[in-house]
């Protein structure tokens, strides 16, 4: 490795901008300066001193900060794309054709090349994990490449710097004492300093104050809590860590929890209430009835007996009951249970009159269960009602004339119904679906007449487990006493040195917030009789906005 | 120069670790879903059903001999299109040590059985009511047909209707030796 | 007079309050006299700093009376959640003033706050019950945090904001003045949609329409505004209202597009008349008021709300989020538009803060990316509740 050799005979690695023994500036460019670059003094980060192997040279791309700010830019304004049209994961359209026609038909061209791009899942696009990872890389190699040569720098600082290093700090004082004895001047500074909570460090004639060196540490413990966050999110593509299912639950029913092995739940009332009031204007603006006041899934929690196969149901544990509510999920064994949606009033039962036609004589009821019809209902001895056949989901007659059903669910229920009574002990067929009779054989003397419904409402569960969780926690927290330390303290240095003839040379400097640190300084200054500092910036910007003042 | 291979070798070696964290977690994410679900070489989870005959049926019951499980449901057309090929087959292959046991997904029995009737099939057929099967299976598609060999490994899955021809082959797949 | 009459009043109180003191302030830096002026101008300052402070107790006194009135933290609706934002802009602007002393912050602060209290209003302001999702002590905590996170950021932009008034040249051509200008065209626009409103609603226009929406069900609408566009297929329910001028189809939501409209049509009347008028553009009239201010401590302050506001906000708008969704929704982050807006915002601050700090982006830089943020929290505020409807959307 190269070093470089400074006049005080110090060894420096090459790129070193500030000698890390006496301070003085090492390349013309720092030479030029008036006020000194304090970003790495006495280190120079490693990227800018090795610059030669394929290695190095992604390295230094991964650690350059334009590039990780260019990372920045691109992932927020990519990310914008994806809440042009709305994500296919809140788009209900069954499968992947349905969805496709649906960025088609709702959106036009636009949203057809929306889906073609991907746009449509933005965030589960390859490229996009790529963009994220490439930013948690260079987050991960700035940190590494900067963080380290500064750690050195603070630990090994000295507390005497040559006069060219502080002449070049935008802090800057040199002059006598104004105090009649100039020999305890330093001692004076010492005991305000150490009021001040600084840290004081001597060395023969020179002085050392510091405070807040932990801050400068901030940036890359949030950094750290940022990659501990990334990794928890990362770590949701292996298997076994995380699962994400759902489910439908009627009222009544008893169903195994997907994705939660073993368990199963009942449903046993699910509660909707509304507040009472009259609807409001927002309410009518858009398009609202009622405001949920509650609405939540009491259920039973059960397990299988230890050793239990899926699909038997015979001796169920109960573990727990509980009220699934928004904000109140069901948990258990690490799975939580969350209440997504609902649907109300679903069919449940139908009830018919077996009605005369002409003299509308009701010879009995028949209710039909929609979950468990019976093959026929009985009335009297001389009158049943046979069900034929049964459709949930009736669809329509296919082209054979055959009624169909879209699903189990009783959406829409038809039945096929043969009418036994005293009039017609062989029975007439009748075709009943909701506003819909056919008789097949022409005109029949009785019929099914629609005389209720029972119904019964139907809960959305989304299941979770995530083992990832405590991990995000931590980053998370990591994250932000991180960004809490770099940006609520900030570290302070203030070197002086009396010289031979009892003058004095001082010289500041604050990563941030310079306001404060000069309340210390008149705070020393007045108390030790300090010369008065100079801020050597405070010229150049004004100048700068003079120079504009007399553009004009 | 010892020095510059040294921070050579370090960033080599974190830049490599970076990557193959990286490429590992896109390789899982790609194909997570394939191994959570059942596969061929898999064996088959066993499990318990009453059936339509009140009678209950075992997996496992069936160890020793091939079995065509085939998950249904009334309103699923292909599946009604297969089930006469598969009865036919059916009769042919059982006494040739194949089993057919067709699970239908959480309908009555009476949708089940007046189903069958009009199709005219007589095979075993178990209702899954609380879908645990069907989750333990990770069906989501139907018709969906699992031929599981006599050891109780699975040899072959198929999502959607199968062809008479489909299920010759497939039985004979399963047929013991 | 109940607990409600009395929020509503110690609303407007501090409205009142706001916009005196803008007032005050703007007379505190007029003076450009050497005699008395320096006198009468700190005089005035802190004039203009002690009723802001009457003002944001009277805001606090709305805000505490409806969270009693109500039973929630008010901050549950796009009204409430807007004045609250207010609040907490003038409380960032006085923990500024104590700082840095700056009162000529509040030329800026005081009216937009005004102009978002204004915008609030035209909003249904009726004390909602909460709906499920919302009840939980996470409301509270959750959207308190992130707005006062994302008031003290707005610090900047008004930093900014002063920085480039005084920064740039009216008189120059170029792309600065024009986006500095069109800055106060879009703020008069905002002001159009607030007297437009208002005009109409004194003028009592309701008319209420029936449509189809985009699930092909029935539902009933309200314009308050005469109706440029159409809801899908709407006929009007109001006897004799007007016919909508243009049709749209389902989804686009034509009441909210109207809105848009007439505020674009009232603004460019406006700032055309102020055009007419002064012979001068907006900037032009300003800039001779910020003659005074010091470039490098409006750049400080800049920087400053930012690195406060950062952590705030990271921690509001972020971490509380993510926490009350996991618990809420069963997932912590699920991409819905507020989401990804929050986070865009997040990274934006983030990469102001390196420009910052690594590559030394100071002054006029600084300025524009302020800008630049404080246009992204208020599209998140606006167009993310009101125009992209998501799981989020409770405006």
């Amino acid at each position: 490795m190269e070093k470089q050799v400074c006049v005080c005979g110090h060894e420096n690695p090459v790129g070193t901008k500030i000698c890390a023994n006496c301070g003085r500036p090492l390349t013309e460019e720092a030479k030029s300066q008036k006020i000194l670059d304090m970003k790495y003094d006495g280190s120079a980060i490693r990227s800018k001193t090795y610059n030669k192997s394929v290695i190095d040279k992604i390295w230094n791309f991964f650690s350059s900060v334009k590039v990780g700010v260019s990372l920045i830019i691109i992932t927020l304004v990519v990310s914008s794309l994806g809440t042009i049209l709305k994500q296919e994961a809140f788009v209900d359209a069954g499968n992947e054709a349905g969805r496709a026609l649906y960025y088609e038909e709702n959106f036009g061209t636009f949203g057809k090349i929306y889906y073609a791009l991907g746009f449509s899942d933005l965030y589960n696009q390859l490229w996009y994990l790529i963009l994220v990872a490439m930013l948690g890389i260079s987050i991960i190699i700035a940190s590494i490449d900067r963080g380290f040569p500064l750690h050195k720098s603070l630990k090994n600082q000295r507390v005497r710097r040559h006069e060219s290093f502080m002449k070049r700090q935008r802090i800057f004082a040199e002059g006598s004492v104004t105090a009649e004895d100039a020999s305890n001047t330093l001692d004076a500074v010492e005991e305000k300093m150490k009021k001040l909570n600084y840290k004081v460090r001597r060395e023969g004639a020179a002085l050392l104050a510091e405070k807040g060196r932990f801050a400068r540490y901030g940036p890359y413990i949030n950094h750290v809590g940022l990659i501990i966050f990334l990794i928890g999110v990362l770590l949701h593509k292996f298997p076994g860590v995380y699962v994400d299912d759902s489910m439908w639950i009627r009222e009544g029913e008893i169903r195994a929890i997907p994705g939660m092995e073993g368990y199963f739940l009942e449903n046993k009332e699910f509660i909707f209430e509304t507040h009472d009031n009259d609807p409001t204007t927002a309410q009518i603006q858009q398009g609202v009835n009622a405001v949920a006041k509650n609405y939540q899934t009491n259920v039973v929690l059960y397990k299988q007996e230890e050793g239990s196969l899926p699909g038997q149901t015979d001796n169920l544990e109960e573990v727990k009951e509980y009220s699934i509510r928004v904000n109140h999920p069901l948990e258990h064994n690490g799975y939580s249970l969350y209440q997504m949606d609902f649907r109300l009033n679903e069919l449940k039962q139908m009830s018919f009159d077996l009605t005369n036609k002409e003299t509308g004589d009701i010879l009995g009821k028949v209710s039909v269960d929609l979950r468990n019809p019976k093959k026929e209902y009985v009335i009297d001895d001389n009158t049943k009602v046979e069900l034929m056949e049964f459709y949930p989901d009736f669809s329509g007659f296919n082209k054979a004339g055959e009624p169909q059903t879209l699903s189990p669910n009783p959406n829409n229920p038809a039945f096929i119904f043969n009418m036994i009574t005293p009039e017609h002990p062989d029975g007439e067929i009748s075709f009943v679906a909701i506003q819909q009779t056919v008789e097949p054989a022409g005109n029949n003397t009785y019929k099914m007449a629609f005389s209720g419904i029972d119904t019964v409402n139907m809960s959305g569960l989304t299941i979770r487990m995530d083992k990832t969780i405590p991990i995000l926690g931590i980053g998370g927290i990591i994250f932000l006493l991180g960004v809490a330390i770099g940006s609520y303290w900030n570290h302070r240095r203030v070197w002086i040195e009396q010289l031979a003839d009892g003058k004095i040379r001082l010289a500041a400097h604050t990563n941030k917030n310079w306001f404060s640190i000069k309340k210390d300084l008149d705070a020393v200054t007045e108390h030790a009789k300090l010369p008065q500092y100079i801020d050597q910036l405070d010229d150049e910007k004004e100048s700068e906005s003079d120079q504009n003042k007399e553009e004009k | 120069m010892d020095k510059k291979r040294k921070r050579s070798i370090t960033r080599g070696v974190i830049l490599a670790v970076l990557v193959l964290a990286i490429g590992f977690t896109v390789y899982s994410s790609l194909t997570k879903d394939k191994v959570e679900l059942l596969t061929v070489g898999d064996t088959a989870p066993d499990f318990e059903l009453v059936g339509l005959d009140g009678n209950k049926h075992r997996l496992s019951d069936y160890r020793g001999e091939g079995v065509m499980l085939n998950f249904w449901g009334t309103w699923c057309e292909p599946c009604k299109r297969e089930m006469p090929a598969m009865d036919r087959q059916y009769e042919v292959f059982k006494d040739q040590g194949v089993n057919l046991l067709t699970i239908n997904i959480a309908q009555s029995e009476f949708e089940v059985q007046n189903f069958l009737n009009s199709l005219g099939v007589d095979f075993p057929t178990v209702i899954d009511k609380t879908r645990d099967v069907r989750d333990a299976y990770n069906i989501i598609d139907l018709p969906a047909s699992i031929f599981i060999d006599p050891n109780g490994k699975v040899v072959k899955i198929k999502t959607g209707e199968m062809s008479e021809a489909d299920i010759i082959k497939n039985m004979e797949m399963i047929k013991p030796e | 007079m109940s607990l409600i009459d009395v929020s509503g009043n110690l609303l407007f109180v501090a409205f009142l309050a706001y916009l005196v003191a803008t007032l005050l302030i703007g007379g505190s830096i007029k003076g450009n006299k050497p005699d008395g002026a320096e006198k009468r101008a700190s005089k005035w300052g802190q004039l203009a700093i002690t009723v802001t402070i009457i003002g944001l107790l009277a805001h606090l006194g709305y805000f505490i009376t409806r969270w009693i009135y109500s039973g929630h933290a008010p901050v549950s609706n796009m009204f409430e959640f807007t004045t609250a934002f207010a609040m907490f802009l003038v409380g960032a602007f006085i923990l500024m003033f104590f700082l840095y002393r700056v009162t000529a912050l509040g030329l800026v602060a005081l009216p937009i706050a005004l102009l978002i209290i204004g915008w609030a209003a035209m909003f249904p302001r009726e004390v909602t019950p909460l709906v499920p999702s919302l009840q939980s002590y996470w409301l509270t905590v959750h959207v308190t945090t992130a707005a006062l996170g994302q008031s003290i950021l707005a610090i900047s932009a008004v930093a900014g904001l002063l920085y480039l008034l005084k920064a740039i040249d009216p008189k120059k051509k170029g792309k600065e003045r024009f986006w500095l200008e069109a800055i106060h065209f879009f703020l008069v626009v905002i002001l159009g949609f607030i007297l437009i409103n208002a005009g109409f609603k004194v003028a009592g226009y309701e008319a209420q329409y029936s449509y189809i929406n985009k699930d092909d069900r029935e539902m009933q609408i309200i314009y308050n505004l005469p109706p440029i566009f159409g809801m899908h297929e709407s006929t009007a329910i109001t006897e004799g209202a007007m016919d909508p001028l243009v049709e749209l189809p389902a989804y686009i939501h034509a009441q909210k597009l109207t809105s848009v409209v007439w505020s674009l049509i009232a603004g460019i009347i406006l700032y055309v008349l102020i055009r007419l008028i002064t012979r001068k553009r907006i900037i032009e009239m300003l800039h001779p008021l910020v003659q005074k201010m010091k470039l490098p401590l409006l750049d400080e302050i800049g920087y400053r709300s930012v690195l406060i506001g950062f952590p705030v906000f990271s921690l509001g708008a972020l971490v509380f989020a993510m926490i009350w969704a996991q618990e809420a929704w069963g997932r912590f982050w699920g991409w819905d538009p507020k989401e990804v807006w929050a986070l865009i915002t997040w990274l934006f601050y983030a990469a102001f803060l390196h420009l910052r700090l690594s590559k030394g982006w100071e002054g006029k830089k600084s300025a524009w990316l302020a800008l630049i943020g404080f246009a992204i929290i208020i599209f998140n505020l606006v167009v993310v509740n009101l125009v992209i409807a998501g799981l989020h959307s409770y405006a």
